[in-house]
């Protein structure tokens, strides 16, 4: 980028609030490991079923209750928020190249901040959609918050990362409001910037959790 | 101390050294990326349904790399980090160590990782 932009630097020489996003980031990362190494601690220490890879019978009544994680759902929920920083990365470069001469449809449409934009809040609200639906699907299967230590770790972990995404989308529609109403240009790229990085590492917990709270059994 | 900053005349070597970052990789790595990052879910999920495998000693090192290279590639190509400032990276993974070492001593603490051949 060329363009002459004034920003606030630190005496580092570095962006202040890039500097900021980081250190959160970094904090986040400690929140949610405290979250997982909660999962994992009480993972198999529930008295009670429905278990997240296992079926369980109730002595009481006899009924059977299947394992709760439904993989493939999840997986597509996974594919979905891994293509969404795809989405994040490509608006945050339209924003960065704002300006320069698009040859050809394939540079126009990678030029179009809004596309991507949107796109990218669509998938995190697809996202979400995929978690509703497995929120609903384990409480109608007799999973809740209060059922076993499994329910009360899953829930706690994952609805905080829901809660993130939801705070991330928020961002993302917001900027894209921006957008439509002044455009974005290279003089916004750090204030996308920021909330590209906010967005990616809410990918990169998700990526953990998928592995070590669904596929480790 | 803040201070408003030109950037626009400096030289690589001196935007280096100002700790401004490198120019960001374009639609051609970041797609190659996404595809990359596609196949490893797809091995994840896999090797999740193969009984023999999950079976094995090898299920739990193997899907814990997996999602540790899917984890160090979104960190390094789309946050940047392999682009930007040192200090960036401390910043990001000095709490990630710390985090990761409390975790293995929880682990450790409450008894799902014993060493040695203890009972």
């Amino acid at each position: 980028m060329s363009a002459t932009v004034s920003h606030h630097y630190s005496s580092t020489g570095l962006e202040n609030r890039k500097i900021a996003i980081w250190a959160f980031i970094g904090s986040e990362c400690m929140l949610f490991v405290s979250l997982i190494s909660t999962y994992l601690i009480y993972k198999g220490r529930s008295r009670v079923g429905p278990y997240p890879h296992t079926p369980w019978t109730d002595p009481s009544t006899g009924h059977v209750y299947k394992a709760i994680l439904n993989i493939p759902v999840t997986s597509a929920s996974t594919f979905i928020l891994l293509m969404s920083s795809l989405a994040m990365v490509l608006a945050l470069a339209a924003v960065e190249n704002k300006g320069k001469p698009q040859r050809n449809l394939g540079e126009r449409i990678l030029g179009n901040s809004k596309l991507w934009l949107a796109m990218t809040a669509l998938l995190g609200i697809g996202f979400l959609g995929f978690q509703a639906y497995e929120f609903t699907s384990f409480v109608n299967e007799g999973l809740t918050i209060k059922t076993n230590l499994f329910g009360s770790t899953f829930f706690t972990l994952t609805g905080f990362h829901g809660a993130h995404v939801t705070a991330g989308v928020i961002w993302i529609l917001s900027m894209l409001a921006i957008d439509f109403k002044r455009g974005l240009g290279p003089s916004d790229a750090l204030n996308v910037d920021i909330m590209a990085l906010y967005w990616h590492f809410v990918d990169v917990i998700w990526v953990a959790i998928f592995t070590l709270v669904y596929l480790i059994r | 101390m803040e201070q408003a900053h030109d950037h626009s005349s400096l030289t690589p070597a001196e935007a280096e050294a100002a700790g401004i970052e490198h120019e960001h990789p374009g639609w051609s790595v970041y797609w190659r990326v996404a595809v990359i990052l596609t196949l490893i879910t797809i091995a994840e999920v896999w090797v999740y349904y193969i009984p023999a495998f999950v079976a094995s000693r090898a299920f739990l090192p193997t899907l814990l790399s997996l999602s540790a290279v899917k984890f160090a590639i979104v960190v390094l190509f789309y946050m940047h980090l392999r682009y930007d400032h040192k200090l960036f990276r401390t910043l990001f993974t000095g709490p990630l160590i710390v985090a990761t070492c409390t975790l293995f001593a929880l682990m450790f603490l409450f008894g799902h990782i014993r060493l040695g051949h203890g009972a």
